[in-house]
């Protein structure tokens, strides 16, 4: 596919590495902000071939992970209503809320079906006017443009059994709370460059200035991987710490303008829980008062689920790249995709089930543990 | 996050009073929400996520890119200037040419890119 | 941490008390995972049917079981088909049901000679639906060269099925001097496909997903009978032929991997991946390496008549495309790895459940 298959060169590859073996003096670490970079990263084994002084901390940025399993469990009973059609994303299905998951209320007999895009929930709506259609409203500032002028759209066209559970969540405000961590590693940023896309550069200066770390817009494919980590290498050698664009092609210093004018009216700034993490400040988005008739809490009363996170998976500390997920006690043993502890295990793009799949073979303990499975 | 694809735009339509396209994913064809990129124009390329394009891809940009990435293995020796990349950003075609006996994958791809 | 939404923001991050919950382990029901073909399936098969019906024969858990009888050894195989839609670019349920079974029994090495058929309905299918299913079936059987030989048909009250379910089982004969499992491979093994991976899979899943391409993706369905003839006529000697269907390739070469103790080998960019094929999964965000194939093999062969085998498959239709993709090693025993086109590795893992269609 053009645009990508020129980007997976492996000569050009060789020739980044190279550059960046010649650039590095010393150890840096760089987290990379978004899951799909992670799971490039891990897809391609672009970890191991960069030299040993450039290590990748796997950041939060997989939506599916971080989504507060209170939201999940308001998820659940929401689809378990026998009048309600629960679309979402074919990720969230696996993901765990308290006790069981959207497979689980399918298997119950709920009606849960996965859709490629919010539009065709709204079309599922528009063909089933007598039952409520639900769309669960996840994921980073990538993903809440198209949710956004789904709802927009059920509203304009008066689509009244269509309403979202929304719970999006927004990257400049978790890089400000993983900087603000007294105990943090981070050296440079390799920031998500479909975000970027939508939201353009104009939230990063700043926090590169206060941080004095290198955030580096980047793309997904393995060159565009590499050349971010070049060009966040090369700022830190340098004593720099920059906003820098190294994803051109698709990144634009204002975003999509209209994209972000519909942001602002379908949704509004709010505090969001992390799973795994905690309440980050201003850190979400919600739908707007203007939309509130769309808005699946209400609709179905769900506001008063609360739910507590139990202390067993020690996820927080690898989104925030202070654990490797094969540190943990649990990972590979108690702890795999099948049985997941965490959200990290969860989805493919999770730090910990991205190891587990692609790196199981470099991790002699995690092996060893397999070979006698405490499960 | 945010499993987005390259696209190139087949035909729009207006349907539901909403811009659509036909877009193409290298030989596979899918419904594309273009109310995000009102002036995206048949034939142009855009970064599609869950049905919506977000963005219009810059074959310049990419072709730039693509440039400096051929040009990194003889230009090692200068590293620590910000030259060639100000360079490539700015559009400037590169001063100096690839020995011929060097990598001529990255060269044919540099070339193909410069013809396409 | 607890009610978190109501705990005042914290201006840093308590790192001691970032936790996450502990999920589901034990589904008291049956998901579609469990009819994935990945680990839930064995899971399914080995915690429950294996211990309840116990027994030799089922132990070797391959595509058919080979059992002696009367002085023959017989191959002998069952298979349910429950698709959607029934009729898909390339074939229909018809089809599936006679190449599947067909399939199962040549990846023992056997030629199928009967197949018995059951069909159950729904109440309120069309006739002109059964029709079509079972002339595609018939027309399957004579492709193939096997005769429905016994059949069953039942029918379930409207909205208790999905139109049409088939279930056929096949025997045939396994030549002498043939023994196909995994417990015969070992390190040095050369792995051929038949062909390109993942179409049929892509193929069922543009009509779900409403895809379109520019060139027709048809389902590979086909019979491997003859396939196998042609590869056996080169050396009886092969020493495990697996169908990759659900799973894909990943599951088929996982399943031999622990069967047979070995580590697997693959050359990521060796695979060959159609560009509609890796497109449509490029767009879903799927691994063709987990997309169901219905007409394609992978062989393990002993290195000296790995050429030959290549050779003879590539003389036959069915197999023309097929190519070596990686071999068995003495590293990582159990375990696939790819080599990516980058050169770094990483794990091939059997697949969890279905395939679903990610963002991210």
């Amino acid at each position: 596919m053009k645009y990508i298959d020129e980007f997976q060169d492996p000569e050009l590859a060789r020739r980044l590495l190279d550059d960046i073996r010649a650039t590095v003096t010393r150890p840096w670490a760089l987290m990379e902000v978004c899951g799909g970079q992670t799971h490039s990263i891990i897809r391609h084994g672009i970890d191991q071939l960069l030299p040993d002084e450039v290590e990748l901390i796997h950041g939060p940025g997989c939506p599916v992970c971080v989504t507060p399993l209170e939201v999940i469990d308001k998820a659940l009973e929401i689809a378990s209503r026998p009048e309600v059609i629960f679309c979402s994303f074919g990720d969230m299905l696996r993901v765990p809320g308290t006790g069981r998951d959207l497979f689980q209320v399918r298997g119950e007999g709920g009606d849960v079906r996965v859709v490629y895009s919010p539009l065709d929930a709204l079309r599922i709506a528009q063909r089933n006017p007598d039952r409520e259609v639900v769309f669960f409203g996840i994921g980073f500032e990538t993903t809440a443009p198209p949710n956004a002028m789904t709802v927009h759209q059920a509203r304009k066209l008066g689509i009244g059994n269509f309403s979202m559970l929304v719970s999006h969540v927004r990257v400049p405000p978790a890089i400000e709370a993983i900087m603000s961590s007294p105990s943090c590693r981070v050296q440079g940023f390799l920031a998500a460059g479909h975000v970027c896309s939508v939201m353009g550069v104009g939230e990063y200066p700043e926090l590169a200035e206060r941080f004095r770390v290198p955030i580096v817009v980047t793309g997904f494919e393995p060159l565009d991987i590499l050349e971010g980590v070049r060009r966040a290498v090369r700022q830190l050698e340098r004593g720099e710490h920059t906003v820098d664009n190294a994803y051109a092609r698709a990144v634009r210093p204002e975003g999509n303008p209209a994209a972000r004018a519909m942001l602002e009216d379908v949704f509004e700034v709010t505090d969001r829980a992390w799973r795994g993490i905690g309440v980050i400040p201003d850190s979400g988005w919600r739908l707007s008062s203007k939309y509130r008739d769309h808005d699946a809490e209400h609709r179905f009363a769900v506001g008063g689920i609360r739910t507590v996170e139990p202390a067993e998976c020690r996820s927080g500390e690898v989104l925030q790249g202070l654990l490797k997920p094969h540190e943990c006690e649990a990972f590979g043993t108690l702890c795999t995709p099948r049985t997941p502890l965490g959200a990290t295990m969860v989805s493919s793009e999770g730090a910990c089930a991205a190891y587990y799949l692609y790196r199981r073979l470099d991790l002699p303990a995690a092996k060893a543990r397999e070979a006698s499975p405490v499960v | 996050m945010c499993l987005a694809v390259p696209g190139r735009v087949l035909d729009i339509e207006e349907r539901d009073g909403t811009r659509m396209a036909t877009v193409d994913f290298g030989g596979v064809v899918k419904e594309v929400c273009l109310e995000y990129l009102p002036d995206l124009r048949v034939g142009e390329y855009a970064i599609v996520h869950v049905g919506f394009a977000l963005q219009r891809l810059d074959e310049e940009s990419a072709r730039q890119t693509l440039e400096l990435f051929a040009e990194l293995g003889m230009l090692q020796e200068e590293f620590g200037d910000a030259w060639e990349m100000a360079a490539a950003e700015a559009g400037v075609e590169p001063v100096t040419e690839a020995p011929a006996d060097e990598t001529p994958v990255a060269e044919v791809l540099a070339e193909e890119v410069r013809n396409r | 941490m607890s009610d978190t939404t109501d705990l005042p923001a914290p201006t840093t991050l308590d790192i001691e008390a970032w936790t996450c919950p502990a999920p589901v382990r034990d589904r008291p029901r049956v998901v579609m995972g469990h009819g994935g073909g990945g680990a839930l399936s064995a899971e399914l098969v080995q915690q429950i049917f294996a211990p309840a019906y116990g027994g030799d024969v089922l132990a070797q858990m391959g595509d058919a079981a080979v059992l002696a009888l009367g002085g023959a050894r017989l191959a002998f195989s069952t298979d349910s088909y429950v698709v959607r839609p029934l009729f898909f670019p390339g074939g229909s349920i018809g089809d599936l049901a006679v190449n599947g079974t067909v399939n199962d029994l040549a990846m023992r090495g056997a030629r199928a000679a009967y197949l018995s058929c059951g069909f159950i309905l729904e109440e309120g299918v069309e006739l002109d639906t059964v029709t079509r299913v079972a002339q595609a079936l018939g027309a399957a059987a004579r492709t193939a060269g096997v005769e429905v030989a016994t059949g069953d048909t039942k029918v379930v009250e409207a909205g208790h099925g999905d139109g049409v379910f088939v279930n056929t089982a096949g025997i045939g004969l396994v030549p002498a001097g043939v023994d196909l499992r995994p417990q015969r491979v070992v390190p040095g093994d050369v792995v051929i496909v038949s062909g390109a991976i993942g179409v049929h899979g892509v193929a069922i899943m543009s009509v779900r997903e409403g895809l379109e391409f520019g060139v027709e993706i048809k389902s590979d369905c086909a019979a491997l009978g003859g396939l196998v003839d042609a590869m056996l006529a080169v050396t009886p000697d092969l020493h495990v032929l697996r169908d990759p269907t659900r799973g894909g390739l990943a599951a088929a070469l996982n399943e031999i991997a622990a069967a047979s103790g070995t580590g697997v080998v693959v050359r990521e960019r060796a695979v060959p991946v159609p560009s509609a094929v890796a497109n449509a999964c490029a767009i879903l965000g799927l691994d063709p390496m987990y997309i169901a194939n219905e007409g394609k093999l992978v062989a393990f062969v002993p290195r000296q008549h790995a050429d030959a085998v290549l050779e003879a498959m590539r003389a036959h239709p069915l197999g023309a495309d097929s190519v070596i993709i990686g071999e068995a090693v003495e590293d990582h025993p159990g375990m696939v790895v790819a080599r990516t086109g980058l050169g770094g590795t990483r794990v091939v893992d059997l697949p969890m459940g279905e395939q679903l269609p990610r963002i991210c």
